[in-house]
């Protein structure tokens, strides 16, 4: 595997497109226990290797995003978005 | 024998359209009862196959996972796995997917099918999914997954035979009933079983990832950050307008029908008791609630518009930042929105809530926004009282007094939720907010019709039940004892109710409520809007077209100003309705609820009246 740098999908920008590299639950911020959280995401779809493309944000600090993800869009907080792992989608 | 007829149960996502192919299976075949011991809707309907089995159809709430979240996915959870007191696992799980969103649906039927029991997929709405082009193999589907696997399409005449078919030969070699078994899956598990559907996916289906251009275009626009907002709260404008001003010539209607029968139980040729009962006690009283049937329907028309629409997922997406400022989840919306026809549906409508805390929030304050049957009280008490003039020459004063009560409610119920989340939970992070954004899809007719009847009996029924009840009591406790010979004062002051009245003066008199007031107070305990009416009966006025007026001139004659005002701080934040307490105990399971929201919101409305009066009072209104 090319070792891409990863950033956080909470840390992203409208416009980004991506693939989702691992999950890190503890980087969510206090929330869920991480476990549940790991899980309710998986359930949504947000597992390795699945593309993402962040659609929408809100106007007051950005929160929360709607995100693309493989056939579905999904709208989250940034807070939890912190504990998605995702890569720059190659430039082309 | 209807126990004996196998039981299919519809489970899927939320959005895969599970209702409209409920409803087309079943049409108007269906009811809506609860499951014992719970509150969810059970909605079981009956339908006979080609090959004439006759089945029973449950629609299940909409889930990801049995590994239930809120109170509704636990009920899914439950009842696909038999473990709800007296009901039976179903002979058939039918996970539903929709057939252009299939990724996360294919996931939960690899979950549903380690339950044990037989499975089939529906490949639902796959007339839109072939119209953007994608193909599904369904026979490398069901070899791959090793269950049976049925298009379907819920809107078109015809469109469920392919999967009625499917049901016929799986009910026909139903194999020998093993008990189901599952636990909840581990994070492991999941990631897993997505792979697993993702394989299947590249296999099985061509070109699946384009977003529907329709429903990216829409969200554009609805979802951009500052003209969603704006076109939302335009939405919304034009619900209330609506509300008000759609529903007043239907009301009219009913009121005349009301006031027609009163007059002919007063031509009747019945005892004078009786007739009272039935003119004063039975019509007038059932008569002040039914007549709240437009509105509530009209804004369940818009809600449930919406909702088939998709967009109120997108509104609670646009609304969680704003809401979250004040402690409610973004969820909360649908819910407060509602309340403000009816606290009632809006307080069931939190089921869709999973944090128990963000829940109860939410049902805590609901009963502050303003609901309908608070409007004949503003109604009145503004007529009487505030001058119909306008103000910086454009706007109606009595409009802004209005608006004043509903911001009221709202601002209350957001000090409220903040309250209790930052002060009294310490703001705990809470739950997340996540919600899937869906495809935009016209809304289907039958499905809209369908929900409105089911909103309109549920409401009417309350009428005929719990109101009906109440005012009965209070024509009891208006007329009995009845006065002695030679009275002077009306008879009402003879009454019961009159006793009661006076009995609690002490306590009101620093509101400024005179005893007539307090009568009207307690049985506007049971349905605020009875209240108008028991003022009626109180200052003894004939019912019939125009008695509100008269009310109207009546107690502007014997109230003060700060009295007035008083009583509408008192009306926006008291505890007023009993059938939201008793729904609040049900759907919070417990009696605690119900006396936290019931007190605190009395306290809120005799400090608001106390306020109201005392600075009225200062100011030379009292």
């Amino acid at each position: 595997m090319t070792a891409r740098p990863t950033i956080a999908l909470g840390d992203a920008h409208v416009g980004f497109r991506g693939r989702i590299q691992a999950l890190a639950v503890e980087r969510a911020g206090a929330g869920l226990p991480g476990p549940e959280l790991e899980r309710r995401l998986i359930e949504l779809g947000f597992v390795e290797g699945a593309d993402v493309e962040l659609l929408h944000e809100g106007l007051f600090g950005g929160d929360p995003i709607a995100v693309r993800v493989a056939h579905a869009t999904i709208a989250l907080r940034r807070r939890e978005a912190m504990a998605i792992l995702v890569s720059a989608e190659a430039a082309a | 024998m209807s126990a004996a007829a196998p039981i299919v149960a519809l489970v899927g996502n939320p959005n895969c359209g599970k209702t409209a192919l409920f409803n087309a299976l079943t049409g108007s075949h269906q009811k809506v009862a609860n499951y014992p011991g719970v509150t969810v809707e059970k909605k079981v309907g009956r339908l006979t196959t080609p090959a004439g089995h006759v089945l029973q159809i449950v629609d299940l709430p909409g889930t990801y996972s049995l590994r239930a979240r809120s109170p509704d996915e636990e009920i899914t959870r439950d009842a696909v796995l038999g473990r709800l007191q007296g009901e039976v696992a179903p002979d058939l799980i039918v996970c539903v997917a929709d057939a252009t969103n299939l990724r996360l649906a294919l996931r939960l039927a690899l979950e549903l099918k380690r339950v044990g029991r037989p499975v089939m997929l529906s490949l639902n709405m796959i007339d839109i999914a072939r119209k953007r082009g994608i193909e599904i193999d369904a026979g490398h589907l069901a070899r791959e997954l090793g269950i049976p696997v049925a298009s379907s399409v819920a809107v078109r005449r015809g469109g469920t035979d392919a999967l009625l078919g499917e049901i016929d030969r799986a009910l026909a070699n139903l194999p020998a009933v093993s008990a189901p078994s599952w636990s909840a899956p581990d994070a492991r598990e999941l990631r897993g079983g997505q792979h697993e559907a993702d394989r299947l996916l590249r296999a099985a289906v061509r070109r699946t990832g384009e977003r529907d251009a329709g429903t990216a275009r829409a969200d554009a626009v609805l979802l951009h950050p500052m003209a969603g907002l704006i076109i939302l709260l335009t939405i919304l404008f034009v619900i209330f307008q609506a509300v008000f001003a759609w529903a007043r010539p239907l009301m009219d209607l009913i009121q005349t029908g009301f006031s027609w029968l009163g007059v002919a139980v007063e031509a009747a040729a019945l005892p004078d008791v009786l007739k009272s009962f039935l003119k004063d006690g039975l019509i007038s009283g059932v008569g002040s609630v039914v007549v709240f049937l437009p509105q509530i329907v009209i804004l369940f028309f818009f809600i449930l518009v919406l909702e088939d629409f998709g967009y109120m997922a997108r509104a609670a997406f646009l609304m969680d930042r704003i809401m979250g400022g004040a402690g409610l989840h973004g969820r909360a919306f649908i819910p407060l929105l509602s309340s403000f026809a009816c606290a009632i549906p809006g307080i069931m409508a939190t089921r869709v809530i999973d944090d128990r805390r963000d829940r109860l929030t939410t049902i805590l304050v609901a009963p502050l926004m303003t609901c309908s049957a608070r409007i004949p009280v503003y109604t009145l008490i503004i007529g009487a009282f505030i001058p119909d003039r306008d103000v910086w020459g454009f706007v109606g004063l009595q409009g802004l007094v209005m608006f004043g009560l509903y911001a009221a409610g709202i601002a209350g119920a957001l000090g409220v939720s903040f309250v209790l989340k930052r002060l009294i939970w310490h703001g705990t992070a809470g739950e997340p907010f996540m919600l899937e954004l869906p495809d935009y899809k016209v809304p289907q007719l039958k499905s809209l019709a369908i929900g409105l009847w089911m909103r309109a009996t549920i409401f009417l029924k309350r009428a005929g039940t719990t109101i009906l009840a109440m005012m009965v009591l209070i024509w009891v406790l208006a007329s009995f004892p009845q006065p002695p010979e030679g009275a002077t004062e009306p008879a009402i002051s003879y009454s019961l109710a009159a006793m009661i009245g006076s009995a609690i003066q002490p306590i009101t008199a620093p509101l400024g409520f005179n005893w007539q007031i307090n009568v009207a107070l307690i049985p506007g305990m049971a349905a605020r809007e009875v209240a108008v009416g028991a003022l009626g009966t109180i200052y003894a006025i004939d019912g019939g077209e125009g008695a509100a007026e008269k009310i109207g001139q009546l107690v502007a004659g014997q109230w003060s100003l700060g009295t007035a005002l008083a009583l509408l701080a008192w009306y926006v934040f008291a505890p007023q309705c009993a059938s939201t307490l008793a729904v609040i105990r049900r759907e919070t399971g417990s009696w605690k609820w119900m006396w936290v929201t019931f007190f605190y919101m009395l306290a809120l409305a005799y400090v608001a009246a106390l306020a109201t009066y005392q600075i009225a009072r200062t100011l030379g209104a009292g």
